[in-house]
């Protein structure tokens, strides 16, 4: 017996440490407030994955993205009615077939998901903001192990650029705002970020290949995010999200176009559902 | 899945995109649906009328006439220490409070005001019964209790401590609650020396209950910042809850036990009330049919509290692992309605949802599946009465007599410049961890941004039959002032509850109620003998038309509230009460036949 046949199919961990986060939370503070939309969200997000799998491959998919994406959904997302979790979930897997360029799906699911309620829903939905509480112990404790975790997955570099980057627009933006620093960073040490850095912006899937770009896109995402903050009102509060929406698929593009036309050519496409 | 093999696929991508356009279709047509009431408005206005068929519609007009009647009042908020000036609004956010008595027992009911600046002046103003008032405060000595260094009022509460027949007054504030004896209606005697109340804290709730049915009013006090902390002279800026949701840093409660002749025993350990929280709201009543009050506490920055009373000798906290304790919310508003005349009381708490949706927590409707039952859902949503802005103050009350308790709610938050809104930069520091949310040295500047300012108010009209119509703007309550407390009472004894709303850093609102005339209605004004005089804590069920409704005697209820203490039941076009039921404190039960009261006035009933 090999140590190996121990080791965890990698595209399980993601979800094994965020729903032990959300275990954990919700016992202990209630943070979810109704468990069953979470649910609500993973399940349909599942469901739907399973049904876009067989309309387009005829094959059972694999359903750890969907469950992430559905678990992300339901975490980030916060209405007093059901529907948008069924229908953030819904968008967010079904996204992924429709909008392709190559063979590769552009944006990371849930983030367009939310984002899309956000424009089309912004009465009905909001994002989660304080409602996990502000837990100084709890936050570094999800911090060290999502980076640990995150590390492991050879995404360390993408967390790190972007924490950077983020700290330091905080820095430039207290010449905009006249804020302080602490001001400015706060939110980063809030358990929303710590949800979109570590689960998010790292997604294997919507990010692009090779290390280099990948840590240009932390920077790219972070330096839109600054400057969507510095416009405020609701591209401010939603920020991170729009930033996300708005870079990723770009530097996907891009990556495409010049693997398109650079002479040894091709691309290797990303599947549907590895 | 390559290109090359995607473009096998047409008809599968064919119709998950018919599915994806469809999904955001739907989403838009469902955020219409829940498109807020009202609108924004550009400005603080005074309502405007009633549309012209809202009386044979709705039974009932509502119109603005403080000013003409007397009621000339505009809430002034502290200044408090320096260092919290770039967010003063936003801590100085409360402090505009109505109660309401018969303090000289003329047969009207009178209202008294709080005012927060520092040397302001609260006001008394007496009912002088032809629609006028005037403002007897300074002569009856319970004007000047925001003194420099003492603090400076956050409400108000009238209740009889030593039963001698004449309302007592309480005034709990941010610093030095008094206490003023009323000398039989001539004038009130300050007692707080001798009284026993906590030198110093800073109370945003305070109630008049008799929690051990002894005869004689306690007093329930609850904090909101820190106990002992001075927040016009601060040592540093750490003053802020340390979490918006779950706060850990909430201060004590303190529950006084009344000897009845005006000097009360700090009992709140003894009892078990051990908890601590930022409290906004409390509400007394016999929830469980055992005679003993229980207390439900709505907190802000987290859970609400449900204390059952064990025999008025301990309190346990049974709320959580109920719907009631299930969510943390800015709770800050607790009333009682028996919304669908059957005897059971339904709880309301207020909470915040943003117009905007930047945070969407919604209002709370816990209703028990029996009367007597500790075993609420959550009927606010499918009830209709979930979004009521960014709330504070809410009653139940029977607008147009029809027979159903309605729902009116103030809301709004700070009302500034109409163009630009701090909940952007609220939410900077909001999302950040415990030890930089609570210093207020790091919120950023208010810099006169409005912040769910300029609201539409609710009011709901209840059909009885699980149906809440919004109709605040179509009968004329349509201010947009930053609403606090609210109050009901008769004012001028036309058999019409009149709604009294009063505004942070803006005027006293008197909505005169015209009611078709074709419903019935009848007040009950309790005097206790065993029970306390007051009558607080007792219960009376009003049955007519094969329904019963029931009502509670309140030493306060809502935010920073008092409605006057008779209970005002609207009977629709019944002709005939049958019977009213009262149950007293002391475990009296008393039964008044219908043929004993008289319909379109208040009937006195003593306890016997």
């Amino acid at each position: 017996m090999t140590l190996s046949k121990f080791q965890i199919d990698s595209r399980y961990i993601a979800p094994l440490l965020i729903s032990t986060i959300l275990l954990i939370g919700n016992f202990k503070y209630g943070i979810l407030e109704h468990p069953e939309k979470t649910a609500t969200s993973i399940l349909v997000s599942i469901l739907v994955e399973i049904l876009m799998g067989f309309l387009f491959l005829r094959k059972m998919p694999h359903l750890a993205s969907a469950y992430v994406s559905g678990i992300s959904c339901g975490i980030l997302v916060r209405s007093p009615e059901w529907w948008p979790y069924a229908v953030v979930a819904a968008l967010s897997i079904v996204s992924k077939y429709v909008i392709r360029v190559n063979g590769r799906h552009l944006w990371n699911p849930s983030n367009l998901g939310i984002v899309l309620l956000l424009l089309f829903a912004h009465e009905s939905v909001s994002t989660l903001s304080f409602q996990w509480g502000n837990h100084v112990y709890a936050g570094l404790v999800i911090w060290a192990l999502g980076l640990f975790i995150v590390s492991r997955l050879k995404r360390l570099h993408i967390c790190l650029t972007y924490i950077g980057f983020f700290l330091f627009y905080s820095y430039v933006r207290t010449f905009f705002t006249g804020d302080s620093f602490l001001t400015e960073a706060a939110p980063i040490t809030g358990p929303m970020y710590q949800l979109f850095i570590l689960f998010m912006i790292t997604d294997p899937k919507t990010t692009t290949q090779s290390k280099k770009a990948q840590t240009i896109v932390a920077f790219s995402v972070a330096t839109m995010e600054c400057i969507l903050r510095l416009v405020g009102g609701r591209w401010g509060i939603h920020a991170p999200y729009y930033a996300l929406t708005l870079m990723g698929p770009s530097a996907n593009l891009i990556e495409i176009a010049l693997q398109k036309y650079r002479p040894t050519g091709g691309i290797s496409p990303t599947p549907v559902a590895a | 899945m390559s290109e090359k093999d995607f473009r096998k696929t047409r008809g599968p991508w064919a119709i998950a995109t018919v599915i994806f356009v469809g999904l955001i279709g739907f989403a838009a047509y469902r955020n219409r649906e829940h498109a807020h009431n009202g609108g924004a408005a550009s400005g603080l206005q005074l309502p405007s009328p009633a549309v012209a068929d809202a009386l044979s519609r709705y039974g009932f007009t509502l119109t603005e006439g403080a000013k003409a009647a007397g009621l000339d009042f505009s809430h002034t908020p502290p200044k408090l220490d320096p260092k919290l000036d770039p967010i003063l609004p936003r801590v100085a956010d409360m402090g505009a409070g109505v109660a309401v008595s018969d303090f000289d027992r003329d047969g009207k009911p009178d209202v008294y005001v709080t005012d927060s600046a520092e040397g302001s002046k609260n006001k008394l103003f007496h009912n002088l019964g032809n629609g006028k008032f005037e403002d007897v405060g300074e002569k009856l000595g319970v004007a000047d209790v925001n003194q420099k260094g003492t603090g400076t009022s956050m409400g108000a509460l009238f209740g009889d401590y030593d039963n001698d027949g004449f309302e007592d007054l309480l005034v709990y504030k941010w610093g030095r609650p008094e206490l003023l004896h009323n000398d039989a209606g001539k004038k009130f005697t300050r007692v707080t020396e001798t009284a026993n109340l906590p030198k110093w804290m800073n109370a945003n709730t305070s109630v008049l209950l008799d929690f051990d049915n002894d005869g004689k009013l306690d007093i329930l006090l609850c904090g909101y910042f820190a106990e002992g902390l001075d927040l016009w002279n601060l040592k540093d800026t750490s003053i802020m809850p340390d979490s918006l949701s779950f706060a850990h840093n909430g201060t004590d409660r303190h529950l006084l036990k009344g000897d009845g002749t005006g000097k009360f025993t700090d009992v709140t350990k003894e009892v078990g009330i051990d908890t601590k929280a930022w409290t906004l709201a409390a509400g007394v009543a016999d929830l469980n049919g055992d005679g003993f009050p229980e207390i439900i506490l709505a907190n802000d920055y987290g859970k609400a509290e449900l204390w059952l009373n064990n025999g008025g000798k301990r309190f346990t906290n049974v709320a959580d692992g109920t719907v009631i304790g299930a969510k943390a919310k800015a709770g800050m508003n607790i009333s009682f309605g028996d919304i669908y005349n059957d005897g059971r009381l339904a709880i309301y708490r207020t909470n915040i949802t943003e117009s905007e949706g930047n945070l969407i927590q919604n209002n709370d409707l816990w209703l028990p599946d029996k009367p007597g039952s500790l075993t609420y859902t959550d009927e606010a949503a499918s009830l209709g009465v979930a979004d009521g802005g960014w709330s504070f103050g809410a009653q139940f009350a029977d607008l147009n007599n029809d027979g159903f308790q309605d729902l009116y709610l103030t809301n709004g938050y700070i009302s500034a410049d109409p163009k630009d809104f701090y909940w952007f930069d609220y939410g900077k520091v909001a999302m950040g961890n415990a030890v930089l949310v609570q210093d207020a040295s790091l919120w950023p500047p208010l810099r006169g941004r409005s912040m769910a300012g300029y609201e539409a108010k609710r009011l709901w009209l209840n059909d009885g039959a699980g149906r809440f119509t919004e109709v605040a703007q179509a009968v004329g309550a349509s201010d947009r002032f930053d609403g606090r407390a609210v109050a009901v009472a008769d004012l001028d004894g036309d058999g019409a509850l009149d709604i009294l709303v009063a505004n942070q850093k803006g005027p006293l609102l008197l909505y005169k109620n015209k009611v078709s005339p074709d419903s019935r209605w009848l007040s009950v004004s309790l005097e206790g003998v065993k029970s306390n005089r007051s009558a607080i804590g007792a219960s009376v069920t009003a049955f007519f038309d094969g329904q019963k409704q029931t009502q509670v005697v309140t030493g306060g209820i809502g935010f920073c509230a008092q409605n006057q203490r008779p209970l005002h039941f609207g009977l629709g076009k019944t002709s005939t009460l049958e019977k009213l039921e009262i149950r007293w404190p002391s475990g009296t039960i008393q039964t008044v036949e219908g043929a004993k009261l008289t319909l379109g006035k208040i009937n006195e009933v003593k306890e016997s």
